[in-house]
């Protein structure tokens, strides 16, 4: 029971990573229309800059300037690539940002090497218990921060002008236009949000119990994607079901490898595919997509 | 206030949906535009509101200037600002936002704050029955209601012009007739209208004057009283003829809702 309790706990948290990380994959989609293949990268772009910023920077310097490069790399996509194929069908430019993906991660990689950065975190190694339930306090602090922000993001989403405007864009993009709404802007605000999103994701991800920052991140990350398709790519609900989902599915296919050997080892990082698969079978538009629109 | 001189444009650089029209709407005036489908109605009102190049259509030739300025080229932001706002054919309305999100995203070109809150409240005084399901969704509104909705997300950003594209489509008789009459409101508030219609009774019942186009072309134009008299528009928007059947069914249906006329 401790030990079930302890992977709850811990799986919720690795949830709210992955939840941080759909919830742009989504916003990208609803604003742009493009299924953005390149986000592993981008935030794999915002935990190298962390780790590399530390030294000079402290770790705080660092954060914020991971967190600004990743936003501003992901409005130079927007702007210098996906704004100007608007109304290119949505499987040219899903492959393009595969494109773009495999240049930086490329990059990435070649910096990188076979380095494994370390990323020092003020509460690095620490761990919490309570009650026999441990968690990373890494984990514990990502949980708080994901909440945070993930509450930030639904309260601007459903009241401020920016996400009227995004939603109003999605819904109708020539409407919109009508009243002056610019999906432009629209969708390179999406992208700087979703930069921000994956840079604290990334800061996170990086942290125990994970090594710190090598390329083998980016293999995680891309659990998120099928968060966001499960919970239906168009629903920014969905995302967050859809990665907290995800988070318990795997952490707990992990700790339970022991008992389900007949599977193998290292069965938890397959797990989120096979989640994501079982669902989609049952509901082809995720679990609160719209039908039309998640159909890419 | 409005006035189109020689005004010719063509989708894909191929299909000469507007061709060589002229056309003015005079100050705190109600402007009705008759015509069949693909007449050029809608790409005339695209060419006005700037979104004509969201359907890969350009201006070959003419001009659309509102008091001397020219509104060909400007983003549809920019020609909202001006003071030019269109209700789109078909409503249009933002199904999954709210009531008062939809009336939000349709002030969202202006910054002005208090401008907003008068416009808020003329809405609100003009359509009643909105107010009523501030935080409703849109989709979940009857027809009437939801092309009110549209009129007045539009009246949001506190038009000098107001561009209405068929408001009477698909709505029952005695909806249309209140539409008539908001429209007529909206013109004694001082916003001057371009009315474009199918429902001739209803648009020269409000329109002061009216155009009819035909294939591209204006055909007819003149005072909306005298025009109603004529025997073509008689015969061929009004109904007062034995042929009439034949008339209509001739031009296939574009539009999947259905259309009441008079």
């Amino acid at each position: 029971m401790t030990q079930f309790l302890s992977l709850l706990v811990n799986g919720i948290s690795l949830g709210t990573i992955y939840a941080l990380i759909a919830l742009g994959f989504v916003v990208i989609f609803k604003a742009s229309e493009v299924v953005n293949f390149a986000h592993g990268s981008l935030l794999l772009l915002g935990a190298y800059v962390i780790a590399v910023t530390s030294d000079a920077l402290g770790f705080l310097g660092a954060v914020l300037v991971g967190v600004a490069v990743t936003a501003v790399a992901a409005v130079l996509v927007e702007r210098l690539v996906i704004n100007r194929l608007r109304g290119a069908p949505v499987i040219s430019l899903a492959i393009v940002t595969i494109g773009v993906d495999i240049i930086i991660l490329t990059e990435l990689v070649r910096r990188l090497g076979s380095d494994i950065l370390n990323v020092p975190h003020p509460w690095a190694g620490e761990s919490i218990r309570f009650a026999g339930v441990g968690i990373s306090l890494n984990r514990g602090v990502a949980m708080v921060v994901a909440a945070v922000l993930i509450g930030l993001f639904f309260l601007a989403f459903k009241y401020s002008n920016w996400g009227v405007a995004m939603r109003a864009s999605a819904e109708d993009g020539e409407t919109a236009a009508l009243m002056g709404i610019k999906q432009g802007q629209v969708s390179a605000l999406a992208w700087v949000v979703a930069g921000v999103l994956a840079a604290v994701a990334a800061l996170f991800l990086v942290g125990s119990p994970t090594p710190g920052v090598s390329p083998t991140v980016y293999a995680v990350a891309l659990a998120a994607f099928p968060a966001a398709i499960l919970g239906g790519l168009d629903s920014t609900g969905g995302a967050l079901v859809g990665g907290l989902l995800i988070g318990i599915a795997e952490t707990l296919a992990t700790g339970y490898q022991d008992e389900m050997l007949f599977l193998g080892r290292g069965f938890g990082t397959v797990v989120p595919y096979i989640v994501m698969l079982v669902i989609l079978l049952v509901r082809p538009s995720g679990l609160f997509g719209t039908r039309e629109l998640t159909r890419v | 206030m409005l006035s189109i001189d020689a005004l010719r444009v063509a989708y894909g650089g191929a299909v000469e949906a507007v061709r060589g029209v002229s056309m003015d709407v005079p100050d705190g005036k109600v402007v009705a535009v008759l015509g069949s489908n693909g007449a050029g109605k809608s790409t005339l009102l695209r060419t006005i509101s700037g979104t004509l190049s969201l359907h890969r259509g350009r201006v070959d030739a003419g001009s659309v200037r509102l008091d001397g300025a020219d509104l060909v080229g400007r983003d549809p932001g920019k020609i909202v600002r001006l003071g030019v706002v269109q209700v789109p054919e078909g409503r249009r309305i933002f199904g999954r936002l709210t009531v008062e999100e939809n009336l939000r995203a349709g002030g969202m070109a202006s910054k002005d704050k208090s401008a907003k809150a008068a416009a808020q409240e003329r809405v609100y005084d003009l359509f009643p029955v909105l107010k009523e399901r501030t935080s409703q969704r849109g989709g979940l509104l009857s027809g009437g209601e939801q092309q009110m909705l549209a009129i007045g997300r539009a009246l949001m950003a506190s038009p000098k012009l107001l561009l209405l594209d068929e408001p009477s489509l698909g709505l029952a008789p005695r909806i249309i007739g209140q539409i008539g009459e908001v429209i007529a409101e909206i013109n004694r508030q001082g916003t001057s209208v371009l009315l474009v219609e199918q429902n001739a009774t209803m648009a020269l019942g409000v329109a002061d004057l009216a155009y009819v186009l035909d294939v591209g072309e204006v055909s007819l134009s003149g005072d909306a009283r005298e025009l109603a008299r004529t025997d073509e528009v008689q015969r061929l928007y009004l109904g007062h003829e034995s042929e009439a059947p034949q008339e209509r069914t001739t031009a296939a249906p574009r539009k999947t809702l259905s259309r009441w006329t008079a």
